[in-house]
């Protein structure tokens, strides 16, 4: 699960998370991996919901220290 | 065209005087079934908003052009991105300043009645979450009875009607919403009260409220008098307020009844819920007015906004109030119960002390419904 680009959103309210995780999803080829790490909870049920909708894969997400990362997967 | 903030508080005047109003909830789909603003003259459209990035032009037409819109999310963000998308293309929409989770922080006072000796009692509505409390007021003294965490709220009222708090109670450990009450008490030096059954756990200093406790606000007497009714939780207290108003808690509401599984207890306490409501309930004078910690749905308030009726009233109509069969109650309130409140064991931590998680966390377990009913 080698993330090819890693977004950091630390610090940045939603909408910003999802609206940066949608632009460097679009610069990602099918089948690579997006990592994501956020400060926003929020984003634990929006961006697996976007994901769902957009057709990604989320492979998974854990919490350290209050920063949440996401592994997406383009699809 | 424009984009405007609207206030909780304008919200709440419309869901009170049920005005018109189409919502644009852009928080995802299962937050919006979960919980949302509630009206009885509200319509709809829940498209969230990381489906609109692109532009909003798909969504268009299911805006009414003639209606007040609002667009609402979780903090307020997404729906000023929206508001200012909608308003681009040549609408003049609202955003909801502070989004759900001002929602659920907003409180509305009611005066609900008056007491023989000139003092009053006003219920304090937390319109988006369903949380009632109360503040019983008498000859400048008052006490403060299931008080949220907006403890300010409370402060500067008693503070605007020049009374100091004295006593402060909950009728039960609360699992839906974090409790003010030992804030407000330490703040003002008053007395907090808590059933002793439901505080075997707390970690801090509190008065027990024994059945048949009295107590007196003011010079002239105002008695709390002190009703044990378990069957929410074990401990659970209502108060008979100057033999006119019965403070129910969560064993008794409008249109439904408490639910007796939220600490984990609902078979044992299946037997003590109906024993309350069926026998000790049942011996009350049938005129008092019932003044419930809860309300679940928009139809249950009152012309006024409030949330009362007479007890009488609910004996009739209350269909919790009227299973005759001991075993078709037993299944209500135990079987295929609804879910349990967000966080609900965190928040009952919070509630004995033995957690202190800080306002932002206190916030997000707060998130939701606050579902401590059965109907």
């Amino acid at each position: 699960m080698d993330a090819i680009k890693i977004l950091d959103a630390k610090g940045l309210a939603c909408p910003m998370p999802i609206v940066k995780t949608k632009k460097a999803m679009n610069e990602l080829e099918v089948g690579q991996v997006l990592e994501i790490h956020t400060t926003d909870k929020g984003a634990i049920n929006d961006l697996t919901a976007w994901s769902k909708a957009g057709g990604h894969e989320l492979l998974k997400h854990e919490e350290q220290n209050d920063v949440l990362m996401f592994w997406i997967k383009k699809g | 065209m424009t984009v405007n903030s609207m206030t909780t508080q304008e919200i709440t005047k419309k869901v009170m005087n049920q005005e018109e109003l189409f919502i644009l909830d852009v928080r995802n789909e299962s937050d919006f079934h979960d919980w949302k603003i509630e009206g009885k003259n509200f319509d709809y459209l829940n498209v969230p908003y990381f489906d609109l990035l692109d532009g909003v032009e798909e969504i268009m037409d299911k805006i009414p052009a003639g209606k007040e819109v609002l667009v609402v999310c979780a903090k307020e963000g997404s729906s000023i991105m929206i508001a200012e998308m909608l308003s681009d293309e040549g609408r003049t929409v609202s955003y909801l300043k502070g989004g759900m989770k001002a929602w659920s922080e907003h409180l509305e006072p009611i005066k609900v009645g008056d007491l023989k000796d000139g003092g009053a009692i006003y219920q304090f509505v937390r319109i988006g979450k369903g949380c009632l409390s109360y503040m019983v007021v008498s000859n400048g003294e008052a006490a403060i009875i299931d008080s949220t965490r907006m403890t300010d709220v409370y402060l500067e009222f008693a503070k605007s009607i020049d009374v100091n708090v004295t006593h402060v109670f909950d009728t039960h450990l609360h699992a839906d919403h974090i409790s003010g009450g030992r804030v407000i008490a330490n703040k003002t030096n008053a007395t907090y009260w808590l059933p002793p059954k439901d505080a075997t756990e707390v970690i801090f200093d509190y008065k027990p409220l024994e059945s048949g406790s009295n107590v007196t606000i003011g010079n002239t007497t105002i008695n709390i008098h002190a009703l044990y009714s378990p069957g929410h939780t074990i401990g659970s207290t209502s108060f008979v307020v100057d033999e006119k108003f019965l403070l129910s808690g969560d064993i008794l509401f409008i249109d439904s009844i408490g639910r007796p599984d939220l600490a984990g207890m609902a078979e044992d306490w299946v037997k003590d819920l109906r024993e309350s409501l069926y026998e000790r309930y049942k011996d009350l004078s049938m005129d008092l007015i019932v003044l419930p910690a809860h309300f679940m749905i928009i139809d249950e308030l009152n012309e006024d906004g409030s949330v009362s009726e007479k007890l009488g009233t609910l004996f009739e109509r209350n269909h919790g109030l009227n299973i005759e069969d001991e075993n078709e109650f037993r299944k209500l309130v135990s079987e295929n119960l609804p879910p349990q409140p967000n966080a609900y064991q965190e928040i009952r931590q919070t509630n004995m002390g033995i957690i202190t998680p800080d306002d932002e966390k206190q916030r997000e377990m707060e998130i939701g419904p606050n579902r401590c009913a059965v109907r």
